[in-house]
Parts: C-alpha cells; structure tokens; sequence
C-alpha cells in the first residue's frame, strides 16, 4: 500500500514536470489572454492595455455598424468561395498525377512541395513586382501580349476585379504542395487489392476514382477540406504585402481581409477594445463555419 | 510481385502534364534568381535577357548598403528567433506529449483537453489577446516578445502524443527494471528513440518561425527588432524600390531555408503527413 502510494506520486511528480511548462504556458499566453482581452472587449481601451472604462457592447455595436468590417467579411467570404474547392481539386490533382507517375516522382514532389518553404512575403513581393506588376514586361502582361493582350494593372484593377487573380493564383503556389502531400499519403495508404478486385469486374478508371479512391479518401478530404478553410479565413501576410504602401498603409487596398482591418484598428489606432471585440467576432464566425462545413462534409455522407 | 507492375502502359500524358506544372511551379524561382542578378536598367526594361548580362552582384551589396531597412541585423534576429523557437518548442511538445500518452495519472484527461481546447482557437485570432498579455508584460520591441508564445504549441504536443501512443512498451519496460524512473526513462530511453519525429517536428517549426511575418510585425515595431520577413516587407512597400535589390532580399531571406528544406524533405513530409491527419 505504502509503496505503491509512493511510486503515485512519483509519477504524478514526473507528469507535473513533463507537461508543466506547457500548461502554465498555454494558461498564460492562451487563457488568460483570451480572458484579458475578453474584459477589454467591453472597455474603452484606447492607447491603453489596462481596463478602461466600462462600455457594455459599444465595441461590438460600433464593429458590426461599420461598413469597413463588414466588408472585409464579404471580402473574405468572396476569396474562400474561391480559394477552397481549387485548392481542394488541384491538391487532389496533382496527388493522382504523381501516384501515376513511377519514374521521378520524387523530383515532381519536391517541385510542387518547395513553394511551402516560401514565405507569404516573398511570395508577395514576386507576384506585386514580377509577375503581376502592371508593367508590359511583367509576367502576366507579357503572356498576354502574346495573345494579343493590353497591359492590365493587375493589382488596382477593380472592374473587373482582376486583384482576385494575383491573390489566388500566389496562395495556390503556396500551399497546393502541403494539401498534395496529405492527399499522396491518403492515396498510398490505398489498399491495391481494391482496384484489382475493380479491375476483375471491368471498372473503368473513372469509375475506379468515383467508387473506390474518393470513399477512401474521405478522412482525409475532411481534413484538408478543414485545414484550407481555416487557413483562408486567417488571411493576412499576402493581402498586407500585395496592397500597402509605406505612404497610404492599407487605405487604399482594394481589399482588405477582416485580419488586416483587426491589424489596423488595434494595433494602428492603438483601439484595443474593439481590436479585442474584432477578434472575439470573428472567432465566432470562424467557429460556426467550420463546424457547418464538419456537418455538412462529415455527416452529409453514409458510409 | 508480379500484381505490382500490372500498370496501364507508359502514362505518356501524365508524364507530359506534370512536366508543364513543373516548369511553372519552378518559374518564379528562376525570376527571383534571374532578377537579382541583373542590373536596375534591365529590372524593368523591355529588352528581355533570359540570363542577365552582365550579371550584377552589386545588387546585395545595395541591399545591405541601404540604411532605411537593417536587413543584416534583420537577419541575424530571425535566425536567432527560429533557432531558439524550434528546438525548445518542439522538446516541450515531446515531453508533454511523452506524459499525455504513457504517464497515467488521475487528472490527466483533464490536462489534455486543456491544451486540447487552444487548438481549436484560430491562431492568428488571438494576435490581439496575445499581444494584450506580452504587451503588458513589457514583450513590445524584444526578441522575447516575439518568441515566448511560440514556444507553447499544442498542435506539436498532441502529434507526439499519437507518435508516443505507439511507441514500443518493451523499451520502457527495460529502462523501468534497470530502476530508472519516469523522467529516467524519458531522458535516457524514449528521447533518444524519438530521432526521426524530434527532427521532423523540428524542420516544421523552423521553417514556420523563420517565415512567421504576422506576429513579428504586430510585437516588433522598432527597426532593431525586426526580422527578415518585416524588412523585406518594409522594403516592399517603401516609396522608392532598387529592384534587383529587393530580389536580392527575397534570395537571401529564402536560400536558407530550401537549402535546409531540399536536405530534410523526408522528415518534413513526414511531419506534414502527421499533422494533417490528426484527426
């Protein structure tokens, strides 16, 4: 009895040593973070990260009225309309294509992956001033001078909204790669002996895809399905970094993505109340979204 | 054996397409390369060069000569951010995943859905709350600032956590009759099996730290606290930009990182695999 009381609480002395850094960590920089800026939502917190005056809902009140936020909701909805299911069908793509592929395939891996190791900034900065600059010897104009094409400033151009090309196309670069990878890894896990029992039956390869890869894929459909909303709706670095200028800063953007607009009432006019109620807002929406799209994808389907 | 070679013939057309997907994926390295290396004439005109002619490497001396944007010391704060972040962020996770998953104690379900619920907070969210806390700290303008909350990542816990899950008991089991205890057997026995997963997690974090633009730009306002990411992004949106220059920057900022990318692809793929389906 004695002894294995003692080896108890050797043991709870082992985990309280082996997790504690992190809880006291996550407790600080996550929960009461979260807590403090919470109280702060319901403050008059400008200039100052102490609890000012007590304001009630004013922050929200004052968020949800203005145009500005609401845009940028509109703005966001509009680029994850656009960027989940092409980064969804060109990831799963690109994954078919080199599960085809034998010869090499390490070397198409690596070319498609190696953009994940670029930063948003980088990227940015050679869409804003190689490929997209606007000028007739950039990229896209000088493609599309071939065809016979007028030089289009890619970047201000608002109607059409032609921005929207630049902005998709640089976080497909960047991220089909890592969605891909998930999705070879699915696809490898694959057991063979389905497709040769389809093969047995005379399934076309069509078919092959519809009935046996993409029920197999399901978990990791999920998944990445869920990985590429999230990382939509926290857009920031490329919208930041195609748009601003040092003289104007993000007014003059074409577009701008709620995080930039929560970047610009916190930290630029320094209203960290409604800094505070921005991010509690879009936490919600982020929230609900993602838990309709796990109804939706994950329980719309029976096995 | 003979079932594994039972593919269609030669898939011509695949081989053809992922060649073209290739090549495009591949062309905005080559700009960056081709543009930093040639002169500010040629950056913008008309008469295209393929290669630069002559190639001009005065270019990164512009770019380190230019006072407005300390990319030196700029550089020298993200390779010091990263190298501190990654491996102490990564044994945290480890030892905490190490407890989670093969110290059974009572109240550990209760540890576990506590750093559990962080991860379903969207991280860049809590940019403002973060910098509530860090700024009231006195974190504005230092390099602590910017790597303290990094350090504490649930997702690196809970990926160890599985890996731990299936570890082989017997390993343990031997350190434990040897008379070591938890920690022991932690220290001597499990981290040192753990290689391949240390080094994959490891990679990730690295590359996300050297990469990470949001937080350092909100935490780090002073020029002397910046990182690569905020001077080149500074430089970007300057008035007036030396072309070649600024892609000189982008080489620079991302040549260490595809070095270290193209020699650790295994781990960093198995990194990806593994945090992608968590679930």
């Amino acid at each position: 009895m004695t002894s294995k009381k003692r080896r108890d609480w050797r043991a709870i002395g082992a985990f309280a040593v082996l997790t504690g850094p992190t809880v006291l960590g996550l407790g600080l920089f996550k929960y009461v973070a979260i807590g403090w800026s919470f109280l702060l939502s319901f403050n008059d917190a400008r200039g100052t990260l102490d609890l000012g005056k007590w304001v009630g809902i004013d922050n929200y009140t004052t968020l949800l009225a203005d145009e500005a936020f609401l845009s940028s909701l509109g703005s966001i909805g509009l680029f994850t309309l656009f960027i989940v299911p092409v980064t969804f069908a060109m990831s799963l793509g690109l994954a078919v294509l080199l599960n085809g592929i034998t010869k090499g395939r390490a070397f198409f891996r690596t070319a498609f992956l190696i953009p994940a190791a670029v930063s948003y900034v980088v990227a940015a900065l050679m869409w804003r001033m190689a490929l997209f600059n606007g000028l007739p010897t950039g990229v896209a104009n000088a493609l599309g001078g071939l065809f016979g094409m007028e030089p289009v400033a890619w970047l201000s151009e608002t109607s059409p909204p032609l921005y929207w090309i630049a902005v998709v196309t640089l976080r497909l670069w960047l991220q089909v790669g890592l969605y891909m990878i998930l999705f070879l890894a699915g696809l490898q896990a694959i057991p063979r002996s389905l497709y040769e029992a389809g093969e047995l039956d005379g399934t076309s390869r069509r078919q092959a895809f519809r009935h046996i890869t993409l029920p197999q894929l399901r978990n990791t459909s999920v998944a990445v399905l869920l990985l590429i909303l999230i990382a939509a709706f926290q857009a920031f670095d490329e919208f930041y970094n195609l748009f601003s200028s040092v003289q104007t800063g993000n007014a003059t953007a074409p577009v701008r993505p709620p995080l930039v607009f929560l970047y610009d009432s916190a930290l630029g006019d320094q209203n960290y109340g409604l800094g505070s109620a921005g991010a509690f807002v879009l936490t919600l929406i982020i929230i609900v979204v993602t838990l309709l799209q796990g109804r939706i994808v994950g329980f719309g389907k029976k096995d | 054996m003979a079932l594994l070679t039972t593919r269609r013939p030669r898939n011509v057309g695949g081989y053809a397409l992922a060649t073209v997907l290739a090549v495009i994926f591949l062309l905005p390295f080559y700009l960056m390369v081709r543009n930093a290396l040639v002169t500010p004439d040629q950056a913008s005109s008309a008469d295209w060069h393929w290669l630069p002619d002559p190639v001009s490497w005065v270019n990164f001396g512009d770019l380190f000569a230019d006072e407005s944007v300390p990319m030196a010391s700029s550089l020298g704060n993200s390779f010091l951010i990263a190298i501190v972040t990654a491996p102490i962020a990564t044994l945290l996770g480890s030892m905490a995943g190490y407890a989670l998953a093969r110290i059974e104690v009572p109240g550990r379900r209760a540890v576990f859905t506590f750093i559990l619920v962080t991860l379903m907070i969207p991280q860049s969210v809590t940019f403002v709350p973060t910098f509530v806390v860090v700024g009231a700290m006195g974190g504005v303008n230092t390099q602590w600032g910017i790597i303290a909350p990094n350090l504490f990542n649930a997702f690196a816990v809970i990926l160890f956590r599985n890996f731990y899950l299936r570890f082989p008991a017997e390993i343990e089991e031997a350190g434990r009759l040897d008379g070591l205890g938890y920690l022991g057997v932690y220290v001597r026995l499990v981290l040192p099996n753990s290689g391949a997963m240390l080094a994959s997690l490891g990679s990730l974090l690295f590359i996300e730290s050297w990469n990470a633009f949001l937080w350092p730009l909100v935490i780090g306002q002073d020029p002397a606290s910046w990182t690569a990411q905020i001077a080149l992004s500074t430089f970007l949106t300057a008035q007036t930009v030396n072309l070649p220059a600024l892609f000189a920057g982008a080489l620079v900022t991302i040549a260490p990182l595809v070095a270290m990318f193209l020699v650790a692809q295994r781990f960093i793929v198995r990194g990806i695999t593994a945090s992608g389906l968590k679930e």
